[in-house]
């Protein structure tokens, strides 16, 4: 059992510490849950996310994040990602001249402290791979590169799916996804969830992926904080209704 | 015919600077060629084809002399691993076939050639095939010192081999390499430079491609001071295939140079110039200037060129200049790509994101920026210096401040 506690967290652009982005976020996430975060463009949804990875554009003000208790922000970047949380980025970055395979076994290696076993990793890249409906060639193109949108995702998930974190947050992994690359890194992402109680924060701007993905808990992200949680309900009270009642009354 | 000039990612540096920028105000084809040194003036760095090299820390190594050597004690020691049947002896200079291939285009490889009485001589028989690198050690026994090289390697008619030219230690010195490929031959050429940091090389390494031959010079500069390379292609029949490869990694202080000249002199030839490099360190300065001349006669023909540079810290400089001059539009393509980028802190941070140390992630980029060319290398052995030497070079990254 694992738990992300975000705790009063004020971020701020590293080079501009006037302009505050997060205004005192506080958010629990537990094994097993599935916290859907949702709000417009610009509410800081994306910049939490960087955050908790230990992106080095936001410096973090104030508050705190424990994973199980450990100070999250005192360790480097890999070591987050080694302590067991992961981030499905929206806008993967390409790295030229590193394949897939070379990429995820490093990961793989770094993250587990020991080189997979050989032959168990590239059946467990093959299955995970053919799960996510991904050709094997894949494995031999250069991460990110000349990926489709799909692609990447899929990309992002499949990792997820290898490096088997404690707590994953999908960053608008929904975005620009038709409907089938949606249900296939839906199935992914419970896929995990199932194998390993994975816990989730699903950063989204719509609704549609809570078709696929259910959510335990739904947090209404306004102005760098969140303005109301509820449960799957307010997900469909937003579907219908949308932001604005929270941009009138919230600021 | 298709032309393809990548326009995106052609950066030049002097256009982008205004004033600085000249356009040759001649071909490619009419620069002075000749044996006389006189012929050449020592160089200010105004002239076109020095106007990037700090020809103030040149020392002695444009100077009309002869080789240091004091008795036994060599300014430089040259050590040749091949058949017996292959050491053809050595050349005077106009005694053919040295001096049909390669005349002098700058001072340096005209007092190369000036004071080296004895070329070697290497010749690999036709229709032999040897599967070993041939090997050329050069080593220099002291900065400072004069050395002055000439060899002359042919590749008669349907050989294959590979030639290794590796220099280390440290001198001022001139090498000069004159290449006679054979009709249908398969050669390639591997200079490496691995040099202490104090030693000057200046080198012209000129190749005469026969009909339906290929040759590929792989170029590999990670030592000396001031190392500046010249390797030019022309072709002596239709069907030859020319591949020129680079790879340098420059550090503080250090000028690495690389220019080529393929001159598509003959129909139906291709030619591939990829050439690539990374920076770092105070004053790290790299070079290329890559010329291809499609003349009237080289209908058919195929070229491309691409030179990347990566640039790892603040203070390092790369320039890069692709000319490409065409008189004939009975092409099957042309093209040229060139661009200087600074190592991209979000491949930095996605690859950590993922668990992987900082080191790791560094070398990961480094060596995937280099992975294209290494692949086209093919030479199990030059691949592993190269691999090697990014590591070293890249453990040296982690002192010196991130760009």
């Amino acid at each position: 059992m694992t738990t992300l506690e975000i705790r009063d967290l004020h971020v701020s652009v590293a080079d501009d510490d006037a302009t505050e982005i997060l205004r005192g976020v506080d958010l629990t996430i537990s094994s097993g849950e599935t916290h859907a975060i949702m709000g417009p463009n610009g509410s800081g949804k994306s910049t939490l996310a960087y955050a908790i990875a230990g992106h080095p554009k936001y410096t973090v003000t104030s508050g705190q994040v424990l994973l199980d208790g450990e100070d999250v922000l005192e360790m480097g970047v890999d070591e987050r990602a080694q302590a067991g949380l992961f981030l499905a980025m929206q806008y993967p970055v390409e790295v030229p001249g590193v394949t897939v395979s070379n990429f995820l076994r490093t990961a793989k290696t770094a993250v587990d402290g020991e080189a997979p076993k050989l032959r168990h990793w590239v059946k467990d890249m093959k299955g995970a791979m053919e799960a996510l409906r991904m050709d094997p060639a894949f494995a031999e193109r250069n991460v990110n590169e000349g990926f489709s949108g799909g692609e990447k995702k899929r990309h992002e998930i499949l990792q997820m799916e290898l490096l088997q974190p404690k707590i994953a947050i999908l960053d608008e992994t929904d975005s620009g996804l038709d409907v089938d690359a949606l249900k296939v890194v839906s199935e992914g992402v419970n896929r995990v969830k199932d194998a390993t109680g994975l816990g989730v924060m699903l950063i989204t701007h719509y609704t549609r992926i809570l078709r696929y993905i259910q959510p335990d808990y739904v947090h209404v992200f306004i102005n760098g904080r969140v303005a109301e949680s509820g449960g799957r309900d307010l997900a469909d009270r937003l579907e219908e209704e949308g932001y604005d009642r929270f941009l009138t009354a919230g600021v | 015919m298709s032309l393809l000039i990548d326009e995106n990612t052609h950066v030049d540096p002097a256009a982008q600077l205004g004033g600085d920028h000249r356009i040759p105000d001649q071909s490619r084809a009419a620069r002075t060629r000749s044996f006389d040194v006189d012929a050449f003036g020592l160089p200010t760095g105004r002239e076109e084809e020095w106007r990037f090299t700090p020809v103030d820390r040149l020392g002695h190594v444009l100077s009309d002399t002869a080789t240091d050597d004091d008795g036994d004690d060599h300014a430089a020691e040259f050590t040749v691993e091949a058949p017996e049947q292959f050491v053809a002896g050595t050349l005077a200079p106009g005694q053919a076939p040295r001096g049909t291939v390669l005349v002098p285009e700058d001072r340096g490889a005209a007092v190369a050639s000036a004071n080296t009485p004895e070329a070697l001589h290497l010749r690999i028989p036709a229709d032999v095939e040897h599967p070993d690198p041939v090997r050329v050690r050069v080593h220099g026994r002291g900065a400072g010192r004069r050395s002055n090289a000439h060899y002359v390697l042919e590749a008669e008619r349907h050989s294959k081999a590979l030639v290794i030219l590796d220099h280390t230690g440290s001198a001022d010195h001139t090498g000069n390499l004159e290449v006679v490929v054979g009709d249908g031959a398969q050669l390639t050429v591997v200079s490496l430079q691995r040099w202490e940091d104090d030693a000057l090389h200046l080198g012209q390494h000129e190749a005469l491609v026969g009909r339906d031959a290929t040759y590929k010079h792989i170029v590999v500069t990670l030592g000396g001071g001031i190392v500046r390379v010249n390797s030019n292609v022309r072709y002596a029949g239709p069907g030859g295939d020319a591949t020129l490869l680079g790879v340098y990694f420059a550090d503080a202080g250090q000028h690495l140079e690389h220019r080529s000249f393929v001159d598509h002199n003959a129909p139906r030839c291709t030619s591939l110039v990829t050439y690539k490099g990374a920076l770092q360190g105070e004053s790290a300065r790299t070079v290329w200037v890559g010329d291809v001349l499609i003349r009237k006669e080289a209908e058919g023909i195929e070229t491309y060129e691409l030179n990347r540079n990566l640039v790892l810290t603040d203070g390092a400089r790369a320039d890069s200049v692709p000319n490409l001059e065409i008189e004939t539009g009975e092409i099957a393509g042309a093209g040229h790509a060139s661009s200087t980028g600074r190592f991209d802190d979000e491949q930095l941070f996605y690859l950590m994101s993922r668990g992987i140390t900082e080191d790791e992630a560094r070398r990961l980029v480094v060596r995937g920026f280099f992975a294209d060319v290494v692949a086209k290398i093919g030479v199990p052995e030059v691949v592993d210096t190269v691999m090697a030497a990014i590591d070293e070079e890249l453990a040296l990254t982690a002192e010196v401040a991130p760009a």
